[in-house]
């Protein structure tokens, strides 16, 4: 579904992705790990369009999506739930999903969408004219969760989707996003830090250290792996 | 009491032209952090539009000076978006400083094309709308103001329902807010850029045409002083803050009337000012502004 090859991507002369290759299959749900600074947004943003690599592709679907502007990419399928959530804090609950149907010209599809929202976060339907930032960490991640979905992306990227929440809401989140993939057959990308959840919900990783893929195979395996065990998974 | 009522009406129309202007120095910070000093010109240039499709309609009628105020705005539109496609949007991405310089480049060059293309010598406006002046119990009002008053009104509720109400509007809100979580829904923020420069400019131009109504002889240079104001009401009110811009606005256009019928006339754009900076040193984002936490 997914193909990144030999992708890097420099800020400046500061070159933050080295080489980086990555796929993700149809339905699969593949995990990022890495400390900070290895990469892993880097590499998110580059897939969506934010950044440009300097030398290498990706593809999506068999197609070069490259170098296209970030609102085409969204317009092919990839949905992408940023680092820090990056709700429109001003914009009311029910106007960040709107905006998340933004190219959606479907109004069935895009009530059908928000039922289906609503289903997985029922919280959000409950505070649908709140402006949202007033919501709480894990409502706002709801909220980025159900804005991405709102796009009906065949392909969703999440960013640090457990950062700042309080931990009775992360286990809610991870379940939610295990039946985000399993219901609507969603392929997942997940960057985390916390590795030990990554690797307990995905089929396959990589592991990013300074921005090359310094290990790669089933999450299973390398949940055994007394090197990864060391460095992230807490001994 | 009638004297009061005057001014009061003096300076609700002079406050809904500056309003009008500020709107579209706001609206483009909010998108883009930077003040498009070119804005002052788009307002003479509107204006002008109005002068010459005005020249061409029966003078003294609604439906010729509504027309010369809708080709003035509709001009407007189209020359504020030429402006960022060509002059703004290579210069995206660089440092604010450069699109700033460039912003006051554009702004001459506007001014002096002008004098260029119209003469420097001012000219008089022709009265396209009723020009009647009706006098209730010693207050005297007349037509041009209640025009400039009424249009400004109706340009503003079409503004917030145009922001808030539609989707293009809820999307410059999402741009304002983070361009990259704009992006990442599907958001061409190139087409939202553009439109909130046509907005701007259109009601600069609707702008243009009401301050020559009241003040009837333009020239190239007319677009420094009332876009200095403008600039100032925006600050005034938080820049970036819609309501903000219209609230500074009202104010400064109250303040500068108030002044001018007292005794210390000479001084009110010094007055004006100091009530600025006053307000500036007790609430520095303006007066509805906020600051927001920039999230990285």
């Amino acid at each position: 579904m997914l193909e990144i090859s030999e992708l890097s991507v420099s800020y400046g002369a500061i070159s933050a992705l080295r080489g980086v290759s990555l796929r993700v299959g149809k339905g699969t749900i593949v995990t990022l790990i890495g400390g900070n600074g290895a990469g892993k947004t880097t590499t998110l943003r580059t897939v969506s369009g934010l950044l440009r690599p300097t030398s290498g592709s990706v593809r999506f679907m068999g197609e070069d999506i490259t170098r296209l502007p970030a609102h085409r990419i969204v317009a092919r399928g990839i949905g992408h739930v940023p680092e820090g959530r990056m709700i429109f804090s001003n914009l009311t609950v029910d106007e960040n999903l709107s905006m998340g149907a933004y190219l959606q010209k479907d109004k069935a599809a895009i009530a059908r969408n928000r039922d289906y929202v609503f289903g997985i976060f029922s919280r959000l339907k409950e505070r649908l004219r709140q402006t949202a930032g007033t919501l709480s960490g894990g409502e706002q991640q709801m909220l980025a969760i159900g804005r991405a979905l709102m796009g009906e992306p065949k392909f969703l990227m999440l960013d640090e989707p457990s950062l700042g929440i309080a931990p009775r809401l992360i286990s809610t989140i991870f379940e939610r996003i295990i039946e985000i993939n399993r219901d609507r057959g969603i392929a997942i990308l997940l960057v985390e830090q916390n590795a030990n959840l990554a690797l307990e919900i995905s089929t396959y990783a990589y592991v990013l250290e300074t921005g090359h893929v310094t290990m790669e195979g089933a999450s299973a395996d390398l949940r055994k792996n007394p090197q990864l065990k060391a460095a992230y998974l807490g001994g | 009491m009638t004297e009061f009522l005057q001014q009061l009406l003096n300076g609700l129309s002079l406050g809904a032209i500056y309003a009008l202007i500020a709107l579209g120095y706001t609206m483009v910070y909010g998108v883009l952090r930077f003040i498009n000093f070119a804005h002052s010109d788009v307002f003479m240039v509107g204006a002008f539009i109005g002068y010459f499709v005005g020249g061409l309609l029966p003078h003294g009628t609604f439906w010729g000076g509504l027309a010369a105020l809708a080709a003035a705005m509709a001009g407007c539109a189209v020359l504020g978006i030429v402006i960022e496609r060509l002059v703004y949007r290579p210069l995206r991405g660089g440092p604010t400083l450069n699109v700033l310089i460039t912003a006051i480049g554009m702004s001459l060059f506007l001014e002096y094309s002008g004098q260029l293309v119209f003469g420097a010598t001012p000219r008089a406006f022709p009265a396209i709308f009723p020009a009647k002046v009706i006098s209730l119990h010693g207050l005297i009002i007349s037509m041009n103001q209640v025009t400039v008053i009424v249009v400004a009104a109706v340009l503003m509720v079409g503004l917030q329902f145009a922001v808030h109400g539609t989707k293009i509007g809820t999307a410059m809100r999402a741009v304002a807010l983070n361009p990259k979580a704009a992006q990442l829904v599907g958001i061409n923020i190139d087409v939202v850029i553009s439109f909130t420069f046509g907005l701007g400019s259109a009601l600069a131009g609707a702008g243009g045409v009401l301050y020559a109504l009241n003040y009837p002889s333009i020239d190239p240079l007319m677009g420094v002083v009332p876009g200095l104001k403008a600039f100032v009401a925006a600050v005034l009110g938080g820049v970036g803050n819609i309501p903000g811009a219209a609230l500074g606005a009202l104010i400064l256009g109250m303040v500068e009337t108030f002044v001018d019928g007292s005794r210390w006339s000479t001084y009110k754009d010094a007055i004006a000012f100091a009530i600025l900076i006053g307000i500036l040193l007790f609430r520095p984002a303006g007066l509805l502004g906020r600051y927001r936490a920039e999230k990285v």
